[in-house]
Parts: structure tokens; sequence; C-alpha cells
């Protein structure tokens, strides 16, 4: 059935250009003229020019404001605030010259078309001009950059030492956190250790990883706290993007990236903000990483510290399971559960659409 | 120098025009004469630049309506589309071709290929290539390359999916992707052939550039046209090879088992033994490519700009040496800017500094450019062909997705839109509308040239205005789908509740995807119809004065029947005061134009 209707567009569409190109043909018999430019058609596309040029930045002022609603809310951390701030004065920098120009060159179509009394004016260089339209960018410019580089090196800044160290690990095609626990230290970590029991690979045999935690469900972060973010992946190349947070940082298998943060405003004092009481921060994967790519996310909560400290509670250790003493059927499990993997790796890695 | 060259090419080709037959293999197939070869790369690359342009409805409908079931994309696609719901795997395999058909295909081979080989002969004032051979060598590359890349379509795994960046070690794995298995292989191997192809043109064209201009034409006589070809020419020759060192140490990582790019993996159950390599040394060399290959789509459109401007102005382009200039300028930073598309790789952040102060400098002799073409404008005197509503479209894309490249290159603002929806609106905008728009432009100029009919206006004009319409309509709303953080090559943004206040916006962008892709189809009607019915084209139809018009409507191998002509003066003689006419053609010697002549022109 769709096959057939395919067809018969197909059909259709074959007639409809075969009677175009007749049309056209008894159109280019009738008018003996050559394919010359009239003042009909000077007078048509400067009109044009003045409507889409006018229309178009009417829309562009009308949508800009509009969408105004569509933006991301204040930010949740403190550097946000100054990358929001430097943004604010780039747009009003870029949105200026968008306009200026535009209509300059909408407006000069429209004026200056073709009539045949006129003749354009031979003005091919003034120095000055071109002087003082170099020179007026590059003081702009100039600006920017160093403005740009002040907001950089401040928010790229070594963060403090008693900084919360927390580790975001991406794997296809889900998140994983780990917490350092009361020494503000990961445990060591190799990719060869995984298992299905220890899925970031943590080395046992290291003392720091005993009080480390980790979660699966949620990434909680205590509100004005410093944060020191560890970025880690597995398998391909993901990025940790918390658009609400301002803070993006490519995971990358084999490295280890950095993000420091400090968040301020908690989920709680966000939904008042937005008005919205279902409202949730989320981290993101921002870097294609195969088929559930869209669907691989995080919730993010910002707690007050107080109710950090009794989720964190609540929060698994790395080891948990391995304190128990180890029994057989637990090592045959991780095998069978091995085997079933490997032999499964050829086929497509299940979506998670719904 | 070159004058010398000349007469010896001159002569030569002189001696066997006589004796020279065609037959139709070598006229049409194997040809080595560059009128012909510019029509060959241009036909392909429509037809690529519409497999491509579909493939971009396709998952504009899925992003539009991701709740909604479209038969005709199971008609299309077969099994990727079951029950008229694209594969998750399919619609990355399609965001991935279209950009590498786009980026490399239709606006490098379509663009360059087209446009160098049929102006540089033209407006130099030469015979014919430095290397006839070599050109065909490089179209036959280059459709070779089409080939492998349009085989990759079919394949059962599916196409290359990773993305047009192809990151490792996402493309190297085909755990991680069923499209880096077999697709993955041909797209490499179609990347080189289309190398080897951008090399052999661009060798050609900056040696006939240099060495086969006609007597009098001195490089600050040529039109800006051949000077966007020649930095756009060297560009490639500089950047290329090290793309082909990239896929090169790619393909050793995926068939020989090297670690250049690959390390500390654990995927499908297992840990790999990959050790010791860097994904990020693949993204540095990628983008030593991928930023100069901005300018290499760029550059031709904003030279065929000029060209088709300050003729339809009939005004000569405003500052001519700053153009060329800017353009020397841009060619030069863009060889060290690479960086700014790798600001959250987790580089260190002074070199970050470096690259945003390298970056941000773009902008000022792109700003000379606008600047440039907006004061041709002034006062000018402009004919409407379809061609120069292009060329002042492109000027509009360019000022704004520019602009916009100035808050992504701040790295501090990069962070929070990296690789989300805000760049794919600047770079679609100021990158593909632009050079799209150059590449149209330059269709309806030189199609008498190239075909010696005439395009029919009035389609050229609808095609027009439903692009640039369709272009805005798409683009200008998808910057706020970016700053609302949503991020690119997602299948659909269902997944987080925060993105449905921007269902309604992706609504309406696909909308206009559609009226802006199938007003692509009034101009193949119009092209296809013109090449064989079209109004037959005079000599010079747009009162040119540059040297391509001098030569007959016929095709003839060497390009002029006799002498070469002499060139008196630069390219932009229009509406000079006190001369009759409103054009001067390059050919017209000073002493015959007394009445109009500037001081210092005797």
């Amino acid at each position: 059935m769709i096959k057939l209707l395919t067809l018969i567009v197909v059909a259709l569409a074959i007639i409809a250009i075969v009677r175009l190109v007749r049309v056209l043909e008894l159109v280019n018999a009738l008018n003996d003229e050559k394919e010359e430019i009239n003042e009909a058609d000077n007078k048509f596309n400067a009109w044009m020019m003045l409507i889409f040029g006018g229309v178009g930045m009417f829309l562009a002022a009308y949508l800009t404001i509009d969408y105004q609603r569509l933006l991301l809310p204040v930010s949740a951390t403190k550097h946000g605030v100054i990358t929001d701030n430097l943004l604010s004065v780039s747009f009003i920098i870029i949105g200026i010259v968008f306009f200026i120009t535009n209509i300059l060159l909408f407006y000069f179509s429209f004026k200056y078309r073709h009539r045949v009394k006129n003749k354009a004016l031979f003005y091919p260089v003034n120095h000055r001009l071109e002087f003082i339209w170099t020179i007026i960018p590059t003081i702009v410019l100039g600006a920017l950059i160093i403005y740009g580089l002040k907001v950089w090196n401040n928010i790229t800044k070594p963060a403090p030492k008693n900084a919360m160290l927390i580790e975001v690990y991406g794997k296809q095609f889900d998140w994983l956190v780990r917490y350092s626990g009361g020494d503000n230290t990961l445990g060591k970590s190799n990719f060869r250790l995984i298992t299905d029991e220890n899925p970031l690979g943590v080395d046992s045999n290291d003392v720091t990883s005993k009080d480390d935690k980790i979660s699966t469900k949620e990434l909680h972060l205590p509100a004005n706290t410093p944060i020191f973010f560890k970025f880690h992946s597995r398998d391909i190349i993901h990025s940790a993007y918390m658009p609400h947070l301002r803070t993006q940082m490519n995971c990358v298998p084999g490295m280890t990236t950095t993000f420091f943060i400090e968040p301020v405003i908690t989920t709680d004092s966000m939904r008042l903000i937005t008005g919205n009481d279902k409202f949730d921060y989320i981290l993101l994967c921002n870097k294609i990483c195969g088929a559930a790519h869209f669907n691989m996310k995080m919730k993010l909560v910002i707690d007050s510290p107080e109710e950090f400290k009794k989720w964190y509670k609540t929060q698994e250790y790395v080891f948990q399971r391995t304190a128990a003493p180890a029994t057989e059927p637990a090592a045959v499990k991780d095998t069978t559960a091995k085997q079933a993997e490997a032999t499964g790796s050829h086929e497509k890695p299940v979506v998670a659409a719904k | 120098m070159s004058d010398h060259q000349n007469d010896h090419a001159a002569d030569a080709h002189g001696a066997h025009d006589h004796e020279h037959h065609d037959t139709f293999w070598t006229k049409y197939v194997f040809s080595q004469d560059h009128k012909m070869i510019s029509k060959q790369f241009l036909i392909t690359a429509i037809v690529m630049g519409f497999v491509a342009m579909i493939m971009s409805m396709i998952f504009r409908l899925q992003l539009g309506w991701p709740d909604q079931k479209f038969p005709i994309i199971e008609s299309l696609i077969g099994h990727w589309g079951k029950g008229g719901k694209l594969d998750p795997n399919f619609y990355l395999a399609l965001v991935t071709i279209h950009g590498t058909i786009m980026v490399f295909f239709v606006l490098t081979g379509g663009l360059s290929g087209t446009f160098s080989n049929l102006l540089i002969p033209f407006q130099c004032g030469a015979r014919d290539m430095a290397s006839g051979f070599l050109n065909m060598l490089s179209y036959w590359f280059f459709f070779a390359s089409c080939l492998v890349m349009t085989a990759s379509l079919f394949v059962q795994s599916g196409p290359a999916s990773a993305g047009w960046t192809v990151y490792p070690p996402l493309s190297a794995l085909p755990q991680a992707i069923p499209g880096s298995g077999l697709g993955m292989t041909l797209w490499l191997v179609s990347m080189v052939l289309f190398i080897a192809s951008a090399l052999l043109g661009g060798i050609n064209y900056v040696v006939t550039v240099l060495n086969l201009r006609t007597k009098g034409m001195s490089m600050t006589r040529l039109p800006l046209t051949i000077w966007a070809f020649l930095i756009t020419a060297i560009l490639g020759i500089l950047s290329f090879p090290v793309l082909f060192a990239a896929a090169l140490l790619l393909l050793f990582d995926r068939s020989f088992g090297t670690s250049f790019y690959l390390s500390d993996i654990f995927i499908g159950g297992e840990p790999l033994a990959h050790s010791g390599g860097s994904p990020v040394l693949f993204q540095h060399l990628f983008w030593f490519l991928g930023h100069p290959e901005v300018y290499i789509v760029l550059l031709p459109a904003l030279g065929l700009a000029s060209e088709v401007i300050a003729t339809q102005a009939r005004k000569p382009i405003f500052g001519y040496k700053a153009m060329i200039g800017s353009m020397l300028v841009i060619a030069f930073l863009s060889f060290i800017v690479w960086g700014h598309h790798m600001f959250i790789t987790g580089m260190n952040p002074f070199l970050g500094s470096v690259f945003v102060f390298t970056t941000l400098l773009v902008a000022i002799p792109s700003a000379v450019k606008v600047f440039n073409y907006i004061a041709t404008l002034w006062k000018a005197n402009i004919v409407y062909s379809p061609a120069v509503l292009f060329a002042i479209g492109l000027v509009s894309t360019f000022i704004t997705g520019g602009l916009t490249g100035i808050i992504l290159g701040d790295s501090a603002l990069d962070i929070n839109i990296h690789d989300n929806y805000f760049v794919v609106a600047h770079f679609h905008i100021v990158m593909g509308s632009s050079a799209i728009f150059g590449m149209f432009a330059g269709i309806y100029h030189w199609f008498p040239r190239m075909f010696g009919r005439m395009m029919n206006k009035r389609l050229g004009y609808l095609h027009f205005w439903f692009t640039i319409i369709g272009v805005y309509g798409v683009f200008f709303p998808m910057h706020f789908v970016g700053l609302a953080g949503v991020p690119r090559r997602y299948y659909a943004n269902t997944s987080y509740e925060g993105f449905q206040a921007v269902v309604n916006i992706n609504e309406m962008i696909s909308v206009f995807a559609l009226i802006g892709g199938l007003s692509q189809f009034i101009f193949a009607i119009n092209f296809f119809y013109s090449i064989f019915r079209g109004k037959r084209a005079v000599q010079n139809p747009w009162k040119s004065s540059t040297l391509e018009w001098t030569a007959p409507v016929q095709h003839l191998h060497g390009n002029w029947p006799g002498e070469i002509p002499t060139v008196y003066r630069w390219p932009y003689d229009y509406s000079k005061p006190g001369h009759d006419d409103d054009y001067i053609p390059q050919t017209v010697p000073l002493s015959k134009t007394t009445s109009s002549n500037l001081p210092g022109e005797e």
C-alpha cells in the first residue's frame, strides 16, 4: 500500500515537472526577449529586499525578546554568573552590529536598484574609511578579548585544596558518580579491574578507596561548597554537560579532565525561581556516543549542605558488597555475567528509548 | 616571466588547433578540458548535494515530530525506517553523511572544483590548466570518492555514524556503534580519494594562476575570484595532508591494532589491549585541517560574490586591495585557531587563551570585508540578476553567522554552548548557507559561460526568495534552542522535561526546512532544463569587464580562437566617469579611453 502510494506520488511529481517544463517552453516561445533583466525585475527584487529586510529585522528583534522565556534560568553556580555577564555584553555588541549592518545592506539593496538614467558612483577606495572600519572592530574586539580572557582565567584557576572531590564517569549509555569520602581522595582505578560488581574498576587494594561511595541514580551536590570534578570515560568520548550549572567537560578514555565549580542555588530554590515545582537539574551527555546518546542522562540535585549529608549517608560504598564474606555463588555469578556480556557484545546495544 | 610561458603555450596550441578531434570518450568522459571538467564537478556536486539535502529533510521530520510515523521514510530508506520510524543509529548515520557530503563533496569539491576550473584559465587568460591530465585525474578521484561514499550507504551495518568529525574511539570501535564497521572503512577510503583529488586540483590551480596569466595580467589586475581560488588552493595543499595522516592512523587503529588514538578502553564486556594512545590527538589533527577547511569553503564563495556584486552593481568593488589583504589575513589566521574546537577537551587553560586571542582576531578582516561589500552597494546601480540576489544573501548570512562566532570563540562562553544547537545554527549560517549562496551566485552568473544558454530568471528569483526565507527560518530560531541548552545530534529531545519548551520551535524549524529543501527542486528543474532548452546566451550577457566574456560562446579547445587577449587595466572599471558605457573590459587599452582615464593612467 505504502509502496503504491509512493509510486503514485513519484509519478505525479514527474508529470508535474513535465507540465512545468512545457509551460516554460510556451512562455519562452511567447515572449521573444532574451533572459535580460528589465525594469520590472529590478523593481520587484528591490522591493522584496526592503520587505524581507524590514520584516526580517522586525522578526529577529521580536523573536529575540519573545524567546527570552526559553533561555536557561539564572546560573546555579558562582562561575556561571560571571560567564553569563560576559554573554550578555557580547550579545549586546553583536546585536548592535547585526542590526546596523543588515539594515544598511538591505536598505542599499532597495535604494540603489538599477535605473536607466542613473550611473553608479565610481568609488573604488577611501583609505580613511577603511582605516576607520578596521580600527573600530580592532578596539571593540581587543576589549572583548581582554574581558573574555579575564573571565576565563578567573574560572579556570586552580580549585582550593579543600574542594570536595567527585568523579563523574561516563559509559554507554549512563553516568556513574563516585564520591571521595572522608579522606577527600579517590581510590586508584584501572579499566582492567572493571566487572559488573565494580563498574568503575576501583582498586580494592588502595586504602583510599575504602571510604569511596558510588551513586548510579542521581548526582547530588551540596550548595555553597567548592566542588572539584574529575571526569573519566570507560569506552568512548562522552561529554558531561550540566547546562544549568554552566558546566561542561569531555570525558575521555585514558585521560582525566577536571572542572571546578561552586553551586549556589539548591534545586528547591531554583523551583521557586523558575516557578516550576517539577524543575530538576540534569547531567546530559553532549558528545555523540551511539544509539542511545540522546537518552544518556542523570538527575542532578543540589541540596543544602544538611540535606546532602543526609542523602550521602544512604549511599553505598564502592566495596560494600565485597566487604561481606566472599562466597562461591557470587564468584560464579560474576563469571557467567561476564560471559553473557562477552557473547552479547556483537549485538546492537539495547536502546532505552521509552 | 609569465608572459613568456604563455606565448609558448599559445604557439603550441595554435599549432595543433586544427588537428584536434574529440571522440565521445575524450570529450565528455575523460576530458582534459577545464570547461568540461568544471561541468563534471558541478553536476556531480549537485547530485550529491540533493542526496545530502534529502537526508537532512528526513532527520528534520524526526526532530520536528518525534512521536509521529512517516511512511515515506520507510519507502526511502527501507529497514532503517521500519514502520515509518527512523532508527536511532540511522539518524546518526544521516547527520554524519549529510555533514560529510555537504562539507567535502558539495562545498569543497563542488565549489572549488567547478569554479576554479572554469574561471582560472578564463579569467587569467590561459588556454587551459597547467596540466590537463592532472586536472582530469582530480575529477576522477573526486568521482571515485563520491561513488565509495554513496556505496557506503548500502552497507548492511549502515554508513559511518560517528558524526562528520569521526572522533575516535567511537569511529574506531564497531562495538560502540554499528556504523563504525564497514561503513566507516568506506568513509575513510572515500576521504583518502577525496584528499588526492583536492591536492591534484589545488596544485594545478596554484601553478596556473602563478604561471599562465596572459600579457598584462599582473597579480593586482586579477579578479577577486582568482585571488580567492589561489588562496583556497594554498590552504588546501597545506592542510589536507594533515587530514590524510589523521585518516591513515585511524585506519591503522581500526584494522591493524595500533594505538594512536586508543587507550584504556573497556567495551562490550571486556578491556581492549590498546594502550598509550590519545583520542585528543585525532582532534588536533582533524581540526588542523578542519578549521582551514571552513575557509576553503568560504573564500571561493566570497570571491564569487565579490565579482557578481561588482558586475551587477555596475560599480567597482570597494577596497580591492583591502579585500585581498583581508583574505590573506583570514587564511593565515585559519591555521592557528583550530584549538577553539577543543576548549572543553581538557586542554591547558593557557593554551585555550591563546586560541581565544587568535580566533577573535579573525573577526577584524571579516568585518572589513563586510563593510567593503556594503560600501560597494552604496550609490550603486544594481541590476537584479538571480546571481546578485544570492551574493547579497551571502553578505547577510556572512554577517549573521559570523557574529555568533565571536561568542563561540570565547572559551568561557563556549563551555555552555559547545556542541549544542547554538553551534549548529552558527556554522550552518556562516559556512553552510554563505558558501551555498556563493555557489548559487556562481552558477546563475556563469551558467551562460558554461553551457552557452541562460537560466530562467523568474525561477531564479523564486528559488532565491524561498531559499533565504528557509535559511533564516531554520537557523535563526535554532540559536535559541542552543541557548536553552539542547545538545546537538540527539535523536529526540524528549528525554528531559526542560526541553519541552522547545518542541514548538523544533516543529517550526522543520517546516521551514521542508520549504527550503523543496524549493531547491525549483533550482534543479531550472538548471537541467536550461542546459538543453534555455535561451541562447550572448557573448557577454552581464556586460562584465573580465576576460572570460571575451571568449566566444562556443567552447573552443584553447578558449580563444586567435591570440589570447592582452590585459590593460584592473577588472573593475564599472561606471567610470567620462566613459559612455558603464563598463570598460580589461582588454581595452588606456589609449582608447582617454576621456575617462584617471590621473596616473596615461
